[in-house]
């Protein structure tokens, strides 16, 4: 069933292994992560080494091997946002969550936040989006109000 | 409407003036910016009551709405500008629209409360009056607000792919390579090479397979440029690579995108299609001898991307680690073909080249760097935006005539240009002209034009540990000195910051800065000691504050301040109860007092204190 989905994909791509970051996204996308089964069935299907699969799927940031929570939270790290005080955010959005600070799941997956580069809304930095949605300006105090819904 | 394909100059020629025929110059239209930022404060809401009011007022006939690509304002989104008199509003709301439209659009009356107010409390009228856009030069972003991305017609209509015609069918390549080259353009994405240099080395090699690629990898974090041109005018790209394909006879590209730009790959996608459609992508491009195709890439999300070798591999399926130049992708490129790569504002100044021509070009600018450059402005900065302004304007007039000054009202302190591997500029330097060569000198770079406003309250060698963290973890790890370098100087700067520095620190940074600068493969390890470099040269006296005072001038550096309560408080209790740590404590009306051993220096009762009772030394 799985590896259909995958099949699938593929063959959007017309099996060119130079699309491997492409796929690797719209697998993200219909699994939510990276499944192990998924990595080891795209690597037969593509005829290219597991390693191969591995070391681009570890190597960039988009990719996620473990499952993730019901709620995504990127808290974006951008220079703007950082210099508007973003890592004080994100020891907030940590120890309301009992997260690591660089970012994790809960507990109960409720949640998964994510350390961003920088999303682009620079004038409402910090920002926080939740599930997609912006939050900008934000003050410990509003972070606080944003988890305690 | 079917289009029909394009096969000659003249097709092309009828198709545009009857689209211009088709069009009322005097058309009403309500342009609405659908930008990220403006997307962010909620713009598409705004849309979504356009085009309800519109209809129940039966205008969808007259007034005409358009969604377009970012301004650039985005401090004061969601904006609405209604042409032809490009009266501008300013933070709109969906609540305001009907009045909008009743008042503004169907009778001429302006609505003061959201029209712009200038620093004399006087209200602006006009977009082009407003002191932001007043003192740009928007050659390329200009064209944002006119178009709707997703319409060919829209672009060819304003006379976009008119220099199109001209490079393939009347010009040859080499008049091609020389205009380009005449013109002076360097490369917009931070490495500042001739562009036309580069197309000739790539022309003359004899391979019959050549590639194009646009890199819009833009991972700068703070800069947000390319992805407002390609969002919100994608079809001057391709039309700046169709150009190139004729002078260094290539007939495929590739645009390698973040794929955090979903809306630049959706924009992307569409122009392409309809470039298909009308014959201005495929086999014998307007009838000449042309071919050529586009692929959009997405990337996964690396910085070290944004390099053209780590780039080229990761376009072939591979991870983004880069290799040593040379060979240079020019001569020895993707799958070993000779290949072009060019920022997406370089693409974008091509066609304006062409058309215009170089002397246009090289009359913008300064000796050494002609043209315009798009610039984000950001941080504690009143108008945070994207700019666009003619190379060799100071600092001073980008930070404080166009930027509108610090964030309230605070002392400027240091601005960061070129990204994260860029250099902090203090406040001496604020009278210098922004090009390539002027901001090198100084110790900082052009990079792809980000720029990072900051004032008193940012610690400097916190920044600097900032970058240099950001750098650590995007070094691909291929080259030692970037690896291993960089995770050395980032335990002495958090060694620093927390208070814990010595003397001869300063002095083995900037050693090892040397060392990872001269060392590295590419350029992540090349420029991510600038950083360091500039901050140790334009704020000694912070690391010295660090380091031997075991104090943070900024009150940032965690370790090294300390919460307390004064004689202000009234006891109102509002810390006590947000205080996430239990760290405050005190009875109603009587001072209240914080227990330093529990107290994690958060700043939650900073926040929430309305009577400042809360210091922090």
């Amino acid at each position: 069933m799985d590896n259909a989905k995958v099949d699938k994909i593929v063959e959007k791509h017309k099996k060119d292994s130079c699309q491997l970051i492409g796929i690797l996204q719209d697998v993200q996308k219909v699994f939510n992560y990276l499944p192990k089964s998924a990595l080891d069935h795209l690597a037969k299907k593509l005829d290219i080494p597991e390693s191969q699969v591995y070391n681009v799927a570890t190597f960039f940031k988009a990719f996620s091997l473990n499952p993730r929570g019901k709620h995504i939270v990127h808290v974006c790290m951008g220079t703007a946002c950082h210099v508007r005080g973003a890592k004080r955010i994100m020891e907030d959005v940590a120890r309301e969550l009992s997260i690591p600070e660089a970012g994790g799941n809960t507990k109960d997956m409720e949640h998964t936040v994510e350390q961003v580069n920088c999303v682009g809304a620079c004038a409402l930095g910090p920002v926080i989006i939740y599930d997609g949605e912006y939050h900008g300006s934000m003050t410990p105090e509003k972070t606080l109000k944003l988890f305690k819904k | 409407m079917k289009r029909q394909r394009l096969n000659s100059q003249e097709s092309l020629k009828k198709y545009r003036e009857a689209l211009v025929k088709a069009r009322d110059p005097n058309q009403k239209v309500i342009t609405v910016c659908g930008g990220t930022g403006c997307i962010a404060y909620g713009c598409k809401k705004v849309v979504e009551a356009f085009k309800t009011e519109l209809e129940k007022q039966g205008l969808t006939d007259k007034v005409k709405l358009l969604v377009t690509g970012c301004h650039g304002f985005c401090e004061r989104g969601p904006l609405v500008v209604i042409r032809p008199e490009n009266l501008f509003y300013q933070r709109v709301k969906a609540e305001d629209v009907p009045e909008v439209i009743e008042k503004t659009v169907k009778n001429g009356e302006l609505i003061e409360r959201l029209q712009y107010e200038g620093k004399d409390k006087k209200k602006i009228l006009k977009e082009e009056d407003i002191p932001f856009y007043a003192k740009q030069q928007r050659t390329i972003f200009g064209f944002n607000g006119y178009v709707d991305p997703k319409s060919i017609d829209d672009y060819i209509a304003i006379g976009g792919y008119s220099a199109l015609p001209k490079a393939l069918l009347e010009m040859t390549s080499e008049k091609i390579i020389d205009e380009v080259k005449k013109s002076g353009l360097r490369g917009r994405g931070g490495g500042g090479f001739l562009t036309g240099a580069k197309w000739e080395i790539c022309a003359a090699q004899a391979d019959q397979t050549k590639y194009i690629v646009c890199n819009a990898d833009e991972g700068d974090p703070g800069a947000y440029m390319d992805r407002s041109v390609l969002e919100g005018n994608p079809h001057s790209i391709i039309e700046g690579m169709l150009i190139c394909a004729k002078a260094i006879g290539a007939s495929h590209a590739y645009v390698y995108v973040r794929n955090e730009y979903p809306l630049a790959v959706e924009n992307l996608g569409i122009a392409i299609e309809q470039a298909r459609e009308l014959g201005l992508l495929g086999k014998k491009i307007l009838g000449s001898d042309v071919d050529f195709d586009i692929t959009v890439n997405r990337g996964g999300g690396a910085f070290v991307c944004g390099e053209e070798t780590a780039l080229l591999n990761s376009l072939m399926g591979k991870t983004g680690e880069p290799h040593q130049k040379p060979p240079y992708p020019a001569i020895s490129g993707l799958f070993g073909k000779p290949t072009i790569i060019n920022n997406v504002e370089t693409w974008a100044n091509v066609p304006l080249i062409i058309s215009k021509g170089s002397a246009w070009f090289a009359s913008i600018g300064t000796e050494k760097s002609k043209g315009t450059k798009i610039f984000s402005l950001v941080g504690k900065i009143n108008n945070t935006g994207l700019v666009e302004v003619p190379m060799g304007m100071t600092l001073r007039e980008i930070v404080y005539d166009i930027g509108g000054g610090i964030l309230k009202d605070k002392k400027f302190k240091a601005i960061q240009t070129g990204g994260p591997s860029g250099g902090c500029l203090p406040e001496e330097k604020l009278d210098l002209m922004v090009d390539f060569d002027k901001l090198t000198e100084a110790g900082s770079m052009m990079g792809s034009g980000g720029m990072i406003v900051m004032d008193e309250s940012t610690c400097m060698v916190d920044l600097a540990r900032y970058f240099i963290d950001f750098l650590k973890g995007e070094s691909c790890g291929k080259c030692t000195p970037c690896r291993e370098g960089l995770k050395q100087m980032s335990g002495i700067l958090n060694r620093i910051c927390d208070g814990n520095g010595t003397e001869a620190d300063i002095e083995t940074l900037k050693d090892m800065s040397e060392t990872v600068k001269d060392a590295s493969i590419c350029a992540l390890g090349g420029t991510a000691p600038n950083p360091v470099l500039s901050t140790i040269k334009y704020f000694r006296n912070e690391y010295e504050a660090h380091i031997r005072d075991k104090k943070c001038l900024a009150h940032t550096c965690k370790k090294l301040i300390k919460f307390e309560i004064n004689q202000k408080c009234t006891g109102c209790t509002r810390c006590v109860k947000t205080c996430p740590t239990t760290a405050i404590s005190g009875k109603v009306k009587t001072v209240h007092n914080i227990d330093q051993g529990k107290c994690i220096q958060c700043g939650v009762c900073v926040d929430r204190c309305p009577f400042e009772a809360i210091d922090v030394d």
